[in-house]
């Protein structure tokens, strides 16, 4: 048996473990990642990368729809939906296998199994227990296996699964979770999605697009209850424009199975009833950490509402155990993980570190249209005291949106009245998925209003509405 | 013969500056005024006027030098007729300079303050500097400036903690930062204010330049007050070093020192006739030229001098710490000059005769009208006389001037009818309004060191021994 000593453990090979892994790595550390399925974690093979290749088939047959707009011709426009699955597998396979290659260069071994902590500084593998969620992309070569192995530091990143409601529990044929969603055998007519957020808006953008039928149910009175109100009740016209139906301050209180899908029972918030019937169901009403059979409970590891508690440093009750990522707490995002494990890890080697700043992670929805914001909502921006200015640019006043032919969507910003600091930017509209990093960036170096207005924004760009949603919060807006 | 110009001494405790920039090029004439460079120290980016007339013979020291010594040779000014070969920099520096105050030691400086001026902009008279430049502060263009550190480098920190310190009246450079490389973030200013560090006190010397420069800011923007007027209705004409110092300290003055007024009529038909005897014994010089020749104006100087003496409580300046007490009343005149004033000190004026206080305003008094005072002739004091009488004003406030606790506003001198022993009589009246900062000078004080006054003033045989 070859050496099983290590300085770093970390269980789960997810977007915060294998990155955890490489700087571990990085900083001298001799470091084992352990996984039992898929490099890569639910990130790569069943969440944001392969959805993001469905949303990308679905964005171009759109565009092909609508080809006329542009003095283009496209005929009899289809598609394929196995090819569209097989695109989306392709995607995630080639970077699954890329995380292999990254632990073998950074001379990271890959533990392949379930692991379990036996104490403080010991890990012991097994065969797993859990069945792979198939189509399984091959694992890596040159892995180790079975056995026990020591570390003085073990991080815990094993993220997260959907969250099961009793009585609707997805069974994978008619109910579905993301795994199902991610792979149909065919395109379903018509659609429920129980929870409109991240997960299930993007789910019932794509299938809208390839032609279902599709109404979400969500519970709160705004669809993606975490963006701010004003920005979720423009792209929910949006979607409706689409024909996506939804159905707020809504739940669903029993489900049927028959031979024509699935029936379930909606209830309203003013107590009336209503049966919506449809050929499959997705169940995306958030997911729950990892926290089992990874012996946390016999060693006395705090856990609070099915995630491990942690100090800013991803540090345990427990000496020598760590846990960064979904596991760890919301918000359950690839890049929150990413960035927790390398301060964990950083922490361990005596860096000088801060802890994470939860004020300033961005989130990013690839529904058409796109949402991304950070920072504070209006509503919590007033919650919390914040005497506020507020700037809004409209996508219709923006040059490179009319030549996109993306003239809906908005620029939304919110700055304390008092110091000019920035508190959150909120977006809907083509692209701002990736314009949101410009205001993250803003915040994270402290700008205030002044400074955004002192930088020179690209003409033509779609960022140029994030510099005068600023300009407008102060009343200085110039092209609308 | 060449004039050098060498760097100049900003403040107090300044031994070495940046030559941000040069606004003249080599060849260039310059006049008594312009300005023709600009220099950043530790407080603030200061600009550097030229005293006298000449064209600019060499530029020493390149725009962009960091750390460029005080006293240092940094151009050389030709007086007309005079060519480049009349260059000599090869001492270069300090012994240049040396002899640079020797050559144009008779010029002295003028000053960039209105009136005494207090805390961070001090310019003190340095021996050996050079006197053909004097400095003026300009006003910040920029709402929060980066700071500097007191070696000249730039202090690291965010915009937002640049503006929360401003907000706070912390001072950067008393704070470490945890950012990245050490840069100043929210968090430090945020534990600053929790632990108290870094807070600067108004008007120590080391107050924030920044939190100074904004006061007068705070008024209507240029924008809003040029949009109540139609566009050719005005010129504008842009501030010069006097008008800002005089802005920025006059507005820093009503916004921090709590002003309080107490007024009294003195009479002064004794002190006219006593005036008009003293003035007729003047010695005169071969040419008829008397020795002395008293104004009212100097024996209200002296008069207030001697008050201050008698009322030592009402000598003082504030400081958050402590009380200062002067021991010698040092008497500030306001000057109106061209442009603005200045505010000239005869030093212990309760120790001099009152021909001596005479003669010296008179030199004073001119000087600052050729603006030629050295800054050590404008600068500090213990109080202050504005006399408005020769205008014909009966009788107005003034602002006190930082570090001054009192400022005494005097109006004319006029017949007017008094009751005296109960019948109605003729006197001659002067009205004056002493205005005081109560945080060191009470209403009580305030008006026992004017009863003072007032009795040296009805009585004035009693300046004389």
């Amino acid at each position: 048996m070859a050496d099983t000593n290590y300085d770093v453990i970390i269980i789960g090979s997810g977007p915060g473990g294998y990155v955890t892994a490489i700087r571990s790595a990085q900083l001298g550390f001799k470091t084992a990642i352990v996984e039992r399925e898929h490099m890569g974690g639910i990130c790569l093979n069943w969440g944001c990368i392969p959805t993001k290749a469905l949303l990308r088939s679905a964005e171009i047959y759109h565009y092909m729809q609508h080809a006329k707009d542009y003095g283009l011709s496209a005929e009899k426009v289809s598609f394929d939906p196995a090819a569209v699955v097989k695109r989306s597998r392709g995607v995630s396979g080639q970077l699954n296998g890329g995380i292999g290659y990254l632990m073998k260069k950074n001379k990271v071994d890959i533990i392949w199994g379930e692991a379990k902590i036996a104490k403080a500084g010991e890990v012991t593998v097994s065969k797993p227990t859990k069945k792979a969620m198939e189509p399984q992309h091959p694992a890596p070569k040159g892995t180790k296996g079975e056995g026990t192995y020591k570390a003085k530091h073990i991080i815990v990143a094993t993220g997260a699964r959907p969250r099961v409601i009793p009585g609707i529990e997805p069974d994978g044929k008619d109910i579905w979770t993301y795994f199902e969603a991610m792979v149909p055998p065919s395109m379903p007519k018509s659609l429920i999605v129980m929870g409109s957020g991240a997960i299930g808006i993007e789910f019932a953008s794509f299938y809208r697009t390839m032609g279902a039928e599709v109404t979400v149910i969500e519970m709160m009175p705004t669809i993606m209850p975490v963006e701010d109100p004003e920005i979720s009740g423009l792209a929910k016209k949006q979607l409706e424009k689409q024909g996506i139906k939804f159905l707020l301050e809504a739940k669903v209180s029993q489900v049927k199975k028959g031979s024509g899908g699935v029936t379930a029972t909606v209830e309203t918030k003013d107590g009336k009833k209503q049966e919506l019937t449809a050929e499959k169901m997705i169940s995306a009403v958030g997911v729950v950490g990892n926290i089992e059979k990874l012996g946390l409970e016999d060693l006395g590891v705090k856990t609070d509402r099915g995630c491990v508690v942690i100090d800013g440093y991803g540090k345990t009750n427990v000496p020598g155990i760590y846990a960064i990522g979904d596991v760890a707490g919301p918000p359950m995002l690839a890049h929150k993980a990413e960035h927790e494990g390398v301060i964990c890890i950083e922490k361990i080697a005596g860096k000088d570190v801060h802890p994470m700043d939860k004020s300033m992670i961005p989130g990013c929805t690839y529904c058409n249209p796109q949402v991304a914001s950070v920072g504070l909502t209006e509503p919590k921006a007033k919650e919390a005291g914040y005497d506020i200015k507020v700037g809004r640019f409209p996508f219709v006043g923006n040059g490179k949106a009319i030549a996109l032919g993306e003239p809906d969507g908005m620029v939304k910003t919110i700055f304390d009245a008092k110091t000019g600091q920035l508190l959150g930017a909120h977006m809907v509209g083509a692209e701002v998925t990736e314009l949101i990093q410009g205001y993250v960036v803003a915040m994270n170096l402290e700008t205030t209003e002044e400074d955004l207005m002192h930088t020179v924004f690209p003409h033509p760009t779609l960022s140029e509405m994030m510099k005068e949603s600023v300009l407008d919060a102060y009343g200085r807006v110039l092209n609308i | 013969m060449p004039i050098n110009i060498t760097m100049p001494a900003l403040s107090p405790t300044m031994e070495e500056g940046n030559l941000a920039k040069w606004l003249v090029k080599e060849g260039d004439k310059v006049s008594s005024g312009d300005v023709i460079a600009e220099i950043e120290t530790d407080k603030a980016t200061m600009e550097v006027e030229a005293v006298d007339e000449g064209t600019v013979g060499k530029i020493v020291v390149p725009e962009g030098s960091q750390g460029v010594k005080v006293n240092e040779l940094i151009a050389v000014l030709l007086e007309d007729g005079e060519d480049a070969s009349a260059i000599d920099t090869s001492g270069g520096g300090k012994s240049d300079a040396d002899s640079g105050a020797k050559d144009s030691g008779s010029k002295p400086e003028k000053g960039d303050a209105a009136s005494a001026p207090a805390g961070d902009e001090k310019v003190p008279s340095v021996p050996g500097s050079s006197s053909s430049i004097e400095v003026g502060a300009k006003a910040a263009t920029d709402p929060v400036p980066a700071p500097k550190t007191s070696d000249g480098g730039r202090i690291f920190a965010s915009p937002l903690a640049r503006r929360l310190a401003q907000l706070n009246g912390l001072d950067l450079k008393a704070l470490s930062g945890s950012g990245p490389h050490g840069r100043i973030i929210k968090r430090d200013i945020e534990a600053a204010l929790e632990s108290g560090t870094g807070k600067a006190a108004a008007k120590d010397a080391e107050a924030p330049k920044a939190a100074a420069a904004s006061a007068p800011a705070k008024g209507q923007s240029a924008e809003q007050v040029l949009g109540l007027f139609d566009k050719d209705s005005y010129e504008l004409v842009p501030h010069d070093g006097m008008r800002k110092t005089i802005a920025k300290r006059l507005t820093e003055s009503k916004q921090t020192i709590p002003h309080f007024y107490v007024s009294v009529d003195c009479e002064l038909d004794a002190l006219l006739a006593l005036r008009a005897q003293l003035n007729d014994a003047a010695a005169r010089d071969k040419d008829g030229k008397p020795a002395y020749k008293l104004s009212v104006n100097d024996m209200t100087i002296k008069a207030l001098a001697l008050a201050l003496r008698d009322v030592p409580m009402a000598n003082v300046s504030w400081t958050d710490d402590n009380m200062v007490v002067h021991k010698h009343a040092d008497v500030g005149v306001a000057v109106a000059i061209p442009g603005g004033l200045i505010t000239p000190i005869i030093r212990r004026a309760e120790e001099k005769p009152l021909s001596v206080v005479s003669n010296e305003m008179k030199d004073l008094g001119k000087r600052a009208k050729e603006r030629k005072l050295k800054p050590d002739e404008y600068q500090g004091g213990t109080t202050a006389v504005s006399n408005m009488g020769m205008m014909g004003v009966k009788n107005f406030s003034a602002v006190v001037n930082p570090p001054h606790a009192t400022i005494l506003a005097v109006g004319a001198g006029e017949k007017r009818p008094v009751v005296k022993d109960g019948e109605l009589a003729v006197a001659t009246v002067m009205s004056v309004t002493l205005s005081t900062d109560h945080r060191c000078v009470d209403g009580a004080l305030g008006a026992e060191l004017l009863a003072a006054f007032k009795g040296y003033i009805e009585n004035p045989m009693s300046m004389l021994v």
